[in-house]
This record gives C-alpha cells, sequence and structure tokens, in this order.
C-alpha cells in the first residue's frame, strides 16, 4: 500500500488517499523517511484538501502555500540529509493564537484582522526547529473565549461529523481540521476546556498538559493563570510525539517549569499486546461527573469505555470532586477577570484595528473596542472588569481565588485514592449552531467537567469513546483522563492501551 | 489660629540596571524614539514580561540602605488604565505585598535631627512619553522608557515644613546615589517626587485632607510648591472654604499648583496579582548577597569620621554628602598622613569652592586626592604657609603641575632660617620707627601691623610663628 502511495501522490486514488490522510504521525514519519512520499506532496495533498474541503468546514482563517511549501522543501532538505526527526516534514496545524513571524494572526478578532506577527511564539519556534511544516492558522473562538467556534470573526467552524453542528470551542478550527484530516494534526490552547470540549466533540485526541508545561510566549493570552497550550490529534500515539516538540523551559514565560525532558513515548508501548494491561491501575470515578445535567446518550458512551478499562485490567474506585459545581462561577470570576486586563493592549494605539473616525482619545479607544471585539468578548471584559473593581474584589475575585484552591485540594484528596481519573469531557455530543448562541450560561455549562482541571493546574485528555445517536447521526462522545501534575506520559500510555482495544479513534467522517 | 502642614513623599527613582525590568530592551537615555522597544516594550499580543534580578537586587540594596524590613515575599500587581503611552493597558508593580517594608531615613534640618519613617519602597515599571506635537496635529508616542525599572519609595506623614521635605528628598537622593541604584539625575526625570500635602490645626491629631503634588523635579520647585500649597489650603480653610481630595500641578512659570483631577475622576485601578509573574522570594542568602557588596552607608560613615579623624558632625556630614567627596577626603588622608582636620577644611574650602565655581563634579577635579596631600605636606613640615598654599593650590587647579615643583620653580618656599629672619625684623623695624614706640607705649595692635610689615618684606615666606617669637624678642 504505501509503495503504491508515493506514485499516486500527484493524482492520488481515492484509497491511496485515505490511508494516507489517516495514518499516524509515526507512519507519516515512516513514509517520509523511506522517501515514500516527500513533505512537499505530503504538504500539497493537505493543501489541495483544504482547498476543497474549508471553504464548507471553515476550519483555517489563514492559509499560506508558498510558506508552507518551502518549510516542507527545507524539511525535505533535512531527511535527505539524514538530519530528519519524528515530526520532520509532518504538515500541523497551528492554532490562530500563537504568533508566528510573517503570519497573519487575529486570535479569531477582528481586532488583529491586520496584525502580521514580527516574532515566533515558543511552540512554533519548536515546531520549525524539530522541521514540522506549518499548515495554517485554526479557526477559533475570539480570544479564546467559547465553546462552539461561533464567536470567531471570521465565521463559523461546521462539525465534519454534522454540518449542521458546533465543532465545539474555542479550538474548534483545530478539532475540525483534525477530523476532517484537513492536517496531519493540530495545536489547540485550553483555557477552560477549549482543547478538551473540541476533541470530544469532534471524535479525536486532544490534551491539555500540567500548567507550565509548555511555554505561553506568543501564545496570545485570554486567562494567563489557566492558558495552556496542548496537542490535538488522532490518536494519543500521535499526542505524545507532539508533545516531545510541545514541551519543554522557556525563560520567556516566568511560569513555564524547569523540568528534565521528558519522552512521552517511551511507555506506549509496555501495554501492546498484554492481557491485562492496566492492572494495578486505580480508576477514579468522580461522582459528580454521572449526576444530573450529563445527557444520557453520552453517559452509556462514558460507561462503556470504563467498562473497556475494566476489562483492561483497571480498579474501579468511586471518589468525589465535592466543589465541582464551583468551579464554573469560580472560572467565570477569574477568567474573565484575567482578560479584562490581558485584553486593555487592544486599544488601537500601536497595531491591530482602529476606528476610522473619533473625536478625541476616549472616542478613539471606546470606538475601537467596540468595533474591534465581538459580544462574547465585551460580556467577558465587563465582567473581569467588574469583579475587580473597588468594593467588589474581596466578594468575587479574593472569594474566587480561595474557592480555587478549594478545587484544588479536592483533586489532591482524589489522587490519593486513585491514579487516573476517567469521566465525560462535554455533557453533551455537539449541539447544533445557534442552539446555545443567545444563552451563553448553557454555553458556559459545556465546560462543567473541564474546568476545574484548569482551576487545579492538572493535566486533562479527551480521547474518543465512541457514538451516541442523536438524531438519526453518529456523533462523536469523548472520555476525559485526569492525571495528577506531570502525569501526561501515564496518560497518553493508558490513553494508547485503550485505543489498542478500539477504533473509535480511527473513524472518519462521511464526506470527507 | 496656628496652622501644621504635614507631608509625606512618594519617590520615584529610576533603577540603574543595564535592561528594562521585565525585558532585555535597554535602558540608555536619550535614544531615538522607539529605537529601544522590543516586542514586549511595545506590548505586542503573547508577549510576556520576567523580571530582571538587576531590579531586585537595586530594591534590596534600598531596603538594607533604610535599615528596612525586605519582604521574604513579595507580589507584582497589574495596575489598570488606559493611556496611550502605557502599551499593555496596566502597569505592573506591587500593591499588597511590596518588596521594601518599614524603614527609616534620618534627616538633619538647622541643628535638629528627625527621623522620617518610609511605609514601603516597591518595584514597578515606569510608562513611555506622549510627545505632543510630534507631526501635524497628532501627539507621538515613544516607549524607550516604557518599562524602565523604577523603585517607588513611600514615607508616613512625617515632614512638618518645606525645609524637612526639602532635606528628606535631598538626603534621599544622596542615598540612592551612594548605594548606586539611581544615577539621581533629575532632569532627565531618573528622580521624580509627588508630595502629598494637608494642614491642620496645631496640636490637632487628626490628618487634613491631602492634596498631591505630582512630578517634582527640582529641590527648588519642591520648596516652592509646597510653600504655594500651604499657603493656598491655609488661606481656603480660614476663608471658610474645605479641601478635596486632589491631585495637583505645580507650575514653575506661575509658582501656584492647580487641580488637575478630584478624587472623584480617578481611576479604580483594579489591582490584582499579575498571573504571568510568580511571587518574588528573596531568600537571607540573597539579601547576604547583596550585602556583601553594599558600600559603608553614609551614616556609618559619619560616625567614623567623627571618631576616627575626630572630626565635628558638621565636618563629618558634609564630607559624607557624596560617596565621590568621602573617598577624596579618605585618599587625601591616606596619602598626607597628617593631620585630618587640615584635609578636611581643605577638602571643604578651596576644593569645593573650586568645584562650585566651575560647576564641576568632584570626580573631575583637576588636582587629584594624592596631589592636595603633597599639599597638605608642605603646610605640614611648614615649607609654606597656609596663605602661600592658597596660591600654590590655584596653581595646581590650572595644571602647573604638583605642590613641590611649583613651590620650587616660585621660590614659595617659606623661610625658616632664625638668622634671615632676624635680617628682615630688623630692616622692618628700622623702617617703622613710629610703629615700634607706639607698640611701647601699650598698643598691641602696632605689634600685628609690625608682624603683617615683616611677613610682607618675605613676601609672605617667612614663618609666621617664628616672626612672631622673634618679633616678640627684639621688642622687649
Amino acid at each position: 500500500m504505501e509503495q503504491r502511495l508515493a506514485g499516486h501522490f500527484a493524482h492520488p486514488d481515492p484509497e491511496g488517499l485515505r490511508v494516507m490522510i489517516n495514518s499516524s504521525l509515526k507512519q507519516l514519519g515512516a513514509m517520509l523517511a523511506g522517501k515514500q512520499i516527500s513533505s512537499v506532496e505530503l504538504t500539497q495533498a493537505f493543501l489541495k484538501r483544504i482547498e476543497s474541503h474549508n471553504p464548507d468546514i471553515n476550519a483555517y482563517i489563514t492559509v499560506d502555500a508558498e510558506k508552507s511549501l518551502a518549510q516542507a522543501a527545507a524539511a525535505d532538505r533535512l531527511i535527505a540529509g539524514g538530519k530528519a526527526g519524528a515530526m520532520t516534514g509532518i504538515p500541523v496545524a497551528q492554532k490562530d493564537i500563537f504568533v508566528a513571524s510573517g503570519w497573519r494572526t487575529t486570535c479569531g478578532s477582528r481586532m488583529l484582522e491586520n496584525f502580521i506577527g514580527p516574532y515566533d511564539a515558543d511552540i512554533i519556534e519548536r515546531f520549525d526547529a524539530a522541521g514540522a511544516v506549518n499548515l495554517g492558522k485554526t479557526n477559533m473562538d475570539e480570544f479564546a473565549m467559547g465553546s462552539s467556534n461561533e464567536t470567531s470573526y471570521y465565521g463559523a467552524v461546521k462539525n465534519p461529523w454534522d454540518r449542521t453542528r458546533v465543532p465545539g470551542g474555542s479550538s474548534g478550527g483545530s478539532a475540525a481540521a483534525v477530523a476532517a484530516r484537513l492536517c496531519a494534526a493540530a495545536t489547540g490552547t485550553d483555557t477552560g476546556g477549549s482543547i478538551r470540549q473540541p476533541a470530544s466533540l469532534c471524535g479525536l485526541s486532544g490534551l491539555k498538559p500540567t500548567y507550565g508545561l509548555v511555554s505561553r510566549y506568543g501564545m496570545i493570552a485570554f486567562a494567563s493563570s489557566l492558558d495552556q497550550a496542548g496537542p490535538m490529534a488522532k490518536s494519543c500515539e500521535d499526542m505524545a510525539l507532539m508533545m516531545n516538540v510541545m514541551t519543554g523551559f522557556d525563560e520567556r514565560d516566568s511560569t513555564s517549569l524547569q523540568r528534565e525532558r521528558e519522552d512521552y513515548t517511551r511507555g506506549l508501548q509496555q501495554f501492546e499486546g498484554r492481557e491485562r494491561p492496566l492492572a494495578g491501575l486505580r480508576v477514579g470515578l468522580p461522582k459528580e461527573y454521572f449526576a444530573e445535567g450529563l445527557d444520557a446518550s453520552v453517559a452509556k458512551v462514558v460507561q462503556q469505555a470504563i467498562d473497556e478499562y475494566r476489562k483492561l485490567g483497571a480498579e474501579i474506585v468511586d471518589i468525589s470532586l465535592p466543589n465541582t459545581q464551583l468551579s464554573i462561577p469560580v472560572y467565570y470570576v477569574l477568567a474573565p477577570a484575567e482578560a479584562s486586563s490581558n485584553l486593555s493592549r487592544y486599544d488601537g494605539v500601536r497595531y491591530g484595528h482602529r476606528a476610522a473616525q473619533y473625536d478625541d482619545l476616549m472616542d478613539m479607544y471606546c470606538k475601537t473596542r467596540a468595533e474591534g471585539f465581538g459580544a462574547e468578548v465585551k460580556r467577558r471584559i465587563l465582567i473581569g472588569t467588574y469583579v475587580l473593581s473597588a468594593g467588589y474584589y474581596d466578594a468575587y475575585y479574593l472569594k474566587a481565588q480561595q474557592i480555587r484552591r478549594l478545587i484544588a485540594e479536592d483533586f489532591a484528596k482524589a489522587f490519593r485514592q486513585c491514579d487516573i481519573i476517567l469521566g465525560p469531557t462535554a455533557p453533551s455530543t455537539a449541539f447544533r449552531a445557534g442552539e446555545k448562541a443567545d444563552d451563553p450560561v448553557a454555553m458556559y455549562l459545556q465546560d462543567i467537567y473541564t474546568i476545574a482541571v484548569n482551576l487545579a493546574g492538572l493535566p486533562g485528555m479527551s480521547i474518543p469513546a465512541g457514538f451516541a445517536e442523536v438524531d438519526g447521526k453518529q456523533l462523536p462522545v469523548g472520555l476525559q483522563v485526569i492525571g495528577n501534575y506531570f502525569d501526561e506520559a501515564r496518560m497518553l500510555n493508558v490513553g494508547h492501551a485503550y485505543q489498542q482495544v478500539t477504533d473509535w479513534h480511527q473513524r472518519m467522517p462521511e464526506g470527507i | 489660629m496656628e496652622w501644621e502642614v504635614v507631608i509625606g513623599l512618594e519617590t520615584h527613582a529610576q533603577l540603574q540596571t543595564r535592561s528594562k525590568i521585565f525585558s532585555g530592551a535597554s535602558t540608555t537615555y536619550g535614544a531615538e524614539p522607539n529605537t529601544q522597544a522590543c516586542e514586549i516594550s511595545i506590548a505586542l499580543p503573547g508577549v510576556l514580561p520576567v523580571l530582571n534580578k538587576e531590579a531586585v537586587n537595586c530594591a534590596i540594596r534600598f531596603g538594607l540602605a533604610v535599615d528596612a524590613e525586605i519582604a521574604p515575599v513579595s507580589v507584582f500587581a497589574r495596575k489598570n488604565y488606559f493611556y496611550p503611552d502605557l502599551p499593555k493597558g496596566y502597569q505592573i508593580s506591587q500593591y499588597e505585598l511590596p518588596v521594601v517594608g518599614k524603614g527609616a531615613l534620618t534627616i538633619q534640618v538647622g541643628d535638629t535631627e528627625k527621623t522620617i519613617r518610609i511605609t514601603r519602597a516597591h518595584l514597578e515599571e515606569d510608562a513611555g512619553k506622549s510627545v505632543h506635537g510630534a507631526a501635524e496635529g497628532m501627539s507621538g508616542i515613544d516607549l524607550n522608557r516604557a518599562g524602565t525599572p523604577l523603585l517607588e519609595i513611600v514615607t508616613e506623614p512625617d515632614m512638618r515644613s518645606a525645609a524637612e521635605a526639602v532635606a528628606y528628598a535631598k538626603k534621599l537622593h544622596e542615598l540612592v546615589q551612594w548605594i548606586g541604584i539611581c544615577d539621581g539625575n533629575m532632569q532627565e526625570g531618573s528622580f521624580r517626587c509627588d508630595v502629598n500635602v494637608s494642614v491642620r490645626p496645631k496640636g490637632s491629631d487628626k490628618l487634613g485632607t491631602r492634596r498631591e503634588i505630582k512630578n517634582l523635579n527640582s529641590f527648588k520647585f519642591m520648596q516652592q510648591a509646597i510653600e504655594y500649597e500651604t499657603r493656598w489650603q491655609i488661606e481656603t480653610l480660614e476663608d471658610g472654604g474645605k479641601i478635596e481630595q486632589a491631585t495637583v500641578l505645580f507650575n514653575p512659570d506661575t509658582g501656584e499648583t492647580r487641580a488637575m483631577r478630584s478624587k472623584e475622576e480617578a481611576n479604580d485601578y483594579r489591582y490584582f496579582p499579575d498571573p504571568d509573574l510568580l511571587p518574588l522570594a528573596i531568600s537571607e542568602a540573597d539579601k547576604a548577597a547583596v550585602k556583601a557588596t553594599m558600600p559603608e552607608l553614609p551614616q556609618a560613615m559619619q560616625a567614623r569620621f567623627v571618631s576616627e579623624y575626630k572630626l565635628s558632625a558638621y565636618d563629618a556630614s558634609t564630607l559624607t554628602s557624596s560617596r565621590a567627596i568621602a573617598a577624596y577626603f579618605e585618599a587625601t588622608v591616606a596619602a598626607f598622613v597628617g593631620e585630618a582636620k587640615l584635609a578636611a577644611n581643605w577638602v571643604m574650602g578651596s576644593v569645593a569652592a573650586k568645584l562650585n565655581e566651575e560647576d564641576k563634579d568632584i570626580s573631575a577635579s583637576p588636582v587629584s586626592a594624592m596631589q592636595l596631600a603633597g599639599l597638605l605636606k608642605r603646610i605640614a613640615d611648614n615649607t609654606i604657609s597656609n596663605k602661600i598654599a592658597r596660591e600654590v593650590f590655584d596653581a595646581m587647579w590650572a595644571g602647573e603641575g604638583d605642590a613641590d615643583a611649583i613651590i620650587e620653580k616660585k621660590g614659595l618656599k617659606q623661610v625658616t632660617d632664625s638668622g634671615a629672619i632676624e635680617a628682615i625684623i630688623d630692616e622692618v623695624l628700622a623702617a617703622n620707627a613710629a610703629m615700634v614706640e607706639e607698640y611701647k607705649a601699650g598698643k598691641e595692635k602696632a605689634f600685628n601691623a609690625l608682624v603683617g610689615q615683616c611677613m610682607k618684606a618675605s613676601r609672605g615666606k617667612a614663618n609666621p610663628s617664628q616672626v612672631n617669637e622673634l618679633l616678640k624678642k627684639k621688642l622687649s
């Protein structure tokens, strides 16, 4: 098959293409190393797919074939020179929140419609150094604020599994791009669930690492104490390769952690071919994650996944995270507070949008920000400004910080009883476009199972767990895996063990 | 009614670090606009601050110098407000937990010593500058200064007159330069003071409503501004008016203060801990490391000058008004190996006068400490008199060489040979018979006139005490 692939690349036949786009990063790496395909060919194939599918799905905001192909050509030279690494030549989609020099970086906002990055974010540098190809900048909720990708100034993204539905958010463009096989893998960022919830709704694997593991330098800030970048890919194995590129200490980010480098792929094989590979693993099920608010169809799929884990040898333990309900109000105090300050720099003075007409300085600020920001961003700036105001700070911001610590303690207690936590990623499958757009609270509840992880700074992951039938459609359901600090390798390993006995992660939507 | 003015100061000292407080951009003054503005200085999307350790060391130095508590953990906070020269829309500062806590600085006003309590000192970044009229009908923004490290030093309302406030400001100005954390350049804005002024009936222990005079960049203006503001407040109250809390600006042209914004218009800065920066931890070891590099402080040095050199408190204080002056004095004493008081008199006298006259810093003195010591040696060993020494000093200042060379070249060596002096005295006595008569008739003044004549006849070179002694003998 792979032999045939190279020859058919310029005019790929449907079967060859299907194999190529569904190949794992490891397989693609092998094909590149074996010169069965070149990075230029691979990149061209994905660009072509973007050309045909993106007008409908809208996963990308910016595509620059010339730039991508130049990088691919450079990767091919590395491969030819025998200097290739595991990610060399692999086309990766970058969420449009990462500043990349020479690339327009909009963060999904009109405010940055004309902003071309003069420098590289840390993770852009890392992918460049690894020889990966930047395939384009993916769509997202404006300034990463949203759970449906409907707040993007560049239009909503469609869920490849059902184009009347949302892909989730805020990394909805990256999720749709991976699901529709418009890239080999993508990056996302997760402040309250923005990697995991779209991964769940689009049937892919997404990981939010421990806070501080991936540098935030060059990643446009939403809520600095919660923001963390991570991989979005087809499988845990792919994510392990991505993690090897993305993580590492960066002196330009004061919250970056100085740790020994880790090889996230090193433990993946340990479970392969074993009868009860997860024997000895204690899996905690938080009762609050299976209570009211969880769709029955989702609960059923998650339960089946848990049964699968039991079959793999895991011991199931009931645990409690009592402050789960508080995580949403706490988050919607802290994240907007930080955001209201982080977004103050978009004032029309130095770069970005500026109103065309204004009377004086105040008028320039008001019009610029009124025009440049969308409704959800304005809502959060208002909330954030309010909770930090004199007279309200103690009741809101300070109180929320105290509860944040309680939430972290809940997890600390839980991890004395179990090694990892499993549960649903999102309370429902993908909802219809427009369904929650006018109901912010319903939208905020999408992140009920994911937000606490950000508040505690823990790593969280979503992997495909199966499908639920909704209105005659099969929609993906994600299983959330929460680990203790720096336990990403173990999470990937147990995810990989599951993906060895299931094929949910290999399923592709129809019509792509 | 008798009134009392109550004054507290907030001083911004720009720290002498090579790069900015949260980025690697240079802090050099006077560069072309926006050439020292990196992506962090202009607050591009995605950039993050990283704390400059040098700025922290400066804060520790200051804390040690004013004997203050240095916080083991302090926190950077964001002060949020919109202004075109504030690129992020917030200033990174410290709010609830400053790096330097309670300390004190002792000032001297007239003969009275007074201790001014320092409330706190915290690290923060400076804003950029708005350049009005940079282009037709527009204002420009220069972000070179944005992110320059500042230490804001806040006092308790401990000062009771403009003179005390100025004395404190001067003392602080000396100190920050002494410990090498600030160049003290007030014209360039490296050291600027905000002064809080209120008045109250004398004897009251309640504080009046204060007004804050912003950005005073000279001691003269500070004095004028406080005096005007005090008068204005007293007159307002005596006329039955009320003082509203406000921020005011001093206009040096009119000598008046004027309200800039009232309390109602004041910003709600929405301070909160900056999530981009970790709490600043300072260990005992950090403090010890900085302490090891601290110079002897002016207060300690003053005390030492009094005990070691037997100087008066006044002399010791004058000689420790800057590190350079103190160093010059000590180098002079060391090379001179003589009476320190003589060295002190010369440093505070002729040297200071010349420097003043030519508006020079002691580091630029054409007469080095070694050279001055050379001159002092010739005074001490009676080679020249004090009077001749001043002539020699002027020649040294003019670059004519060392004291010995000048004395030799100009033939200024003091005459100490009693034979030679007696010969001069004989001549003078012969030529001034009338004076001799007056002296003998009991007019003491005539004796001094005769000494003067002898000195004149020797062209100043005769040893005055020998002249005195021999003359007395001759006349008895």
